[in-house]
């Protein structure tokens, strides 16, 4: 079978599961979802990700049926379910705090939604025995909630809510209870589990890189509002907005006034350019048409092929080699300090020409050095301080005209040998396409 | 294991005599040959088996029972239900006004209670008996099962019942296979509280009852008017025995269950 990469989003064929439809909810005076519209698709592990207040548990209660939107609908494949109570959708939560009853065994709590819809006994243990397994949690079977570790009532509360086999599950903060070593291995359970199953999740996080690790897409949310939806690398690589490029992951923003690089000449033009230019340099000694011929035919044999003169063009001066040396001339400029040389996003667009925008820069984007390096951005700043991360270090520069930058790189060295240390005069650099350029 | 200081001693043995020596001088004294309270003169059971054979107290005491069960068991369910919608009804109108007033019995004088009942039964025409005290002890004694049941149910994680709601259970489902198993504890304590309310009562039934209806509080309190009979304290006692025994079986269990709790969480770790 032929890989394909999961992406129905970009299919415009494709129906999606869920849609969020214009939908606003409000509690009193305030509004928690404004005027929202998402899609979700089959199979999806969807992440909403954003700081707490954002809606997006909002959102996720709407889901469930715990709370009517104030207006807009919201499409279950194709069907409006507002209005729908919880107890008659398709849709099951694992809720945060787990919420397993407490007089009721493992066994009794995974089967308790089986219960409400069947009264086949061997069918529903069947079912909970294969969600038993599925989770490995044989062993916990007659186990009461209280009896049994954190990790795993987590892994109760998860095969209790996919027993229904529902078609789309929420998770409301699934891991926020568990310590970061056991979260990571659960993380990966999840995803597991997701595929196994095949059906669609719905996450909800305020951990960044709990979304990025599981999910295929992730909705950033701030204020009831999306701010942007779209893959892992997305949004981390192409973020839309500050907001998104300083929620996900560290970043530096550099605010400046951009002006387009938009060359006179068109790069075939350059060459003409530069043989323009070499016929006004100084002529040195040269065989005519005559004389090439007659190498060529004659000599060649003898003393060799005709050795062709370079052409070479005058060294530029220091202020010349910062920017325009050897960038191609696209994108723009970005002035953002006086006395300083504009910083250069070669991939931005240029019709932003006279606006103030935002570089936003990832540290790891950004190398620090102590010999000034050949990049296309290259500042000169002062060590400040040094955050040690294990395998990464941060450093934090300031900037000649007092700016802060982050740089970081990869401790490939034992720390005792580092040359970089606090207060060093160090260049920071990147390249003409590290930086995401965003119109504020 | 602490020493005590001569002043604790001191403190303590007050405190305990305070308590229970009232109590204790009427269970000497039921033990007593005479016929006079205050007078000893030996030792004996007779005045328990003089009660088993007095049909009056028998009645009286047949009747506080019927009345105890019946009254704390509507008050019960209808003070539970008045938690239930006071806590989880969410802000209707006049919910503050509502809950101020479930409550308002509590402070209530029982002489007020008591009169306003007999008033309403009078003007009601209805028949006093037992069926009125019944109704009388469920008013007043529903109020504190709604305290001790709402008390839980502010603790209770709301999440539960979403989940058996997200899980398919329809709205009495969640609360007859979730909420109410959870809850239970309060409930019967609520209960029993209710129970033992009734069982005190004094006043209000002696408001509330017709010719025809006499509970054992009235039975006792009026011989006693007629003179204290030392039947009247080997009733006591039964009475004080059958508290003592309930309150330490209570207890037990409740330590018991905390201990099983606690190995539980223990194992659990353990496993982990």
């Amino acid at each position: 079978m032929a890989e394909t990469v999961f992406a129905p989003w970009d299919d415009p064929s494709e129906k999606p599961l869920i849609r969020f439809r214009n939908v606003t909810k409000r509690f009193g005076d305030f509004t928690a979802i404004d005027d929202l519209t998402l899609d979700i698709f089959e199979k999806e592990f969807f992440a909403l990700l954003g700081p707490s207040g954002c809606g997006k548990t909002t959102m996720m209660r709407m889901l469930a049926g715990f709370e009517d939107p104030t207006s807009g609908a919201i499409e279950l494949a194709g069907q409006n379910i507002a209005g729908v109570p919880a107890n008659k959708r398709a849709v099951n939560m694992m809720f945060q705090s787990y919420a397993l009853f407490p007089h009721l065994s493992v066994w009794d709590n995974i089967a308790f939604g089986l219960r409400r819809e069947s009264s086949d006994k061997t069918a529903i243990a069947a079912r909970v025995d294969e969600m038993l397994k599925l989770t490995r949690l044989e062993k916990f079977a007659r186990r009461k909630p209280h009896q049994i570790s954190g990790g795993q009532r987590q892994r109760v509360a998860l095969a209790r809510s996919l027993a229904k086999a529902p078609k789309l599950l929420l998770l409301d903060e699934p891991l926020g209870a568990l310590d970061a070593k056991l979260r990571e291995a659960t993380q990966f359970e999840l995803m597991d589990i997701q595929e196994k199953t095949g059906t669609t999740f719905v996450i909800v996080t305020h951990d960044q890189e709990e979304a990025m690790t599981v999910a295929s897409r992730v909705a950033v949310m701030d204020e009831g509002r999306v701010m942007q939806v779209d893959t892992p690398q997305q949004i981390y690589e192409a973020p839309r907005s500050a907001y998104v490029a300083d929620f996900i992951g560290d970043v530096t923003l550099i605010e400046g006034k951009a002006s387009a690089r938009v060359s006179q000449v068109a790069p075939e033009a350059v060459e003409t350019d530069v043989a323009a230019i070499a016929a006004h340099l100084p002529r040195s000694a040269q065989p005519n048409a005559l004389g090439m011929w007659l190498h060529d035919k004659v000599l060649a044999p003898v003393i060799g092929p005709r050795v062709e003169p370079v052409l070479q063009l005058p060294a530029p001066d220091e202020s010349e080699k910062a920017s325009s040396a050897d960038t191609p001339d696209a994108g723009i400029d970005i002035a953002w300090a006086e006395g300083q040389p504009p910083l250069i996003a070669i991939d931005a667009d240029p019709a932003l020409d006279g606006q103030t925008v935002k570089l936003a820069l990832r540290p790891e984007k950004v190398a620090i050095s102590k010999t000034k390096p050949d990049a296309v951005n290259v500042l000169r700043g002062k060590v400040i301080d040094i955050a040690y991360l294990g395998n990464l270090s941060t450093y934090h520069v300031e900037l000649e005209n007092g700016a802060m930058i982050k740089a970081q790189m990869a401790n490939t060295r034992r720390v005792s040998r580092r040359d970089i240390v606090w207060e060093d005069a160090v260049w920071v650099s990147w390249t003409g396409t590290a930086g995401v350029v965003l119109a504020s | 294991m602490m020493r005590l200081s001569p002043f604790n001693i001191v403190s303590l043995t007050l405190g305990l005599a305070f308590l229970y020596l009232p109590m204790l001088i009427l269970v000497i004294y039921s033990f007593n040959e005479s016929k006079l309270v205050t007078v000893w003169a030996g030792f004996s059971t007779k005045w328990y088996g003089e009660l088993l054979g007095n049909e009056a107290f028998l009645d009286a005491a047949w009747v506080t029972l019927r009345v105890a069960v019946v009254s704390s068991t509507i008050a019960t369910v209808l003070g539970t239900m008045a938690a239930y919608v006071l806590v989880r009804g969410g802000r209707f109108f006049g919910r503050t006004l509502f809950s101020g007033m479930i409550y308002a019995p509590l402070v209530m004088p029982e002489v007020i209670t008591g009169l306003s009942l007999l008033l309403l039964f009078i003007g009601l025409g209805v028949d006093r008996g037992v069926m009125t005290i019944v109704l009388a002890h469920t008013t007043f004694s529903m109020c504190f099962v709604s305290v001790v049941v709402s008390s839980r149910l502010v603790t209770f994680d709301r999440a539960l019942e979403e989940a058996a709601l997200d899980l398919g259970a329809s709205p009495l489902d969640a609360f007859r296979l979730v909420t109410l198993p959870i809850i239970a504890p309060a409930v019967i304590s609520g209960w029993l509280l209710a129970f033992t309310l009734s069982l005190d009562d004094l006043v209000i039934a002696s408001f509330t009852s017709g010719p025809s209806a006499t509970t054992l509080p009235m039975k006792i309190w009026s011989s006693v008017r007629l003179g204290v009979s030392p039947e009247i304290n080997a009733l006591s006692t039964i009475l004080i025995g059958l508290v003592t025994v309930g309150v330490v079986a209570a207890s037990l269990a409740t330590k018991q269950s905390a201990i099983r709790a606690k190995r539980d969480e223990q194992t659990a770790a353990r496993t982990a």
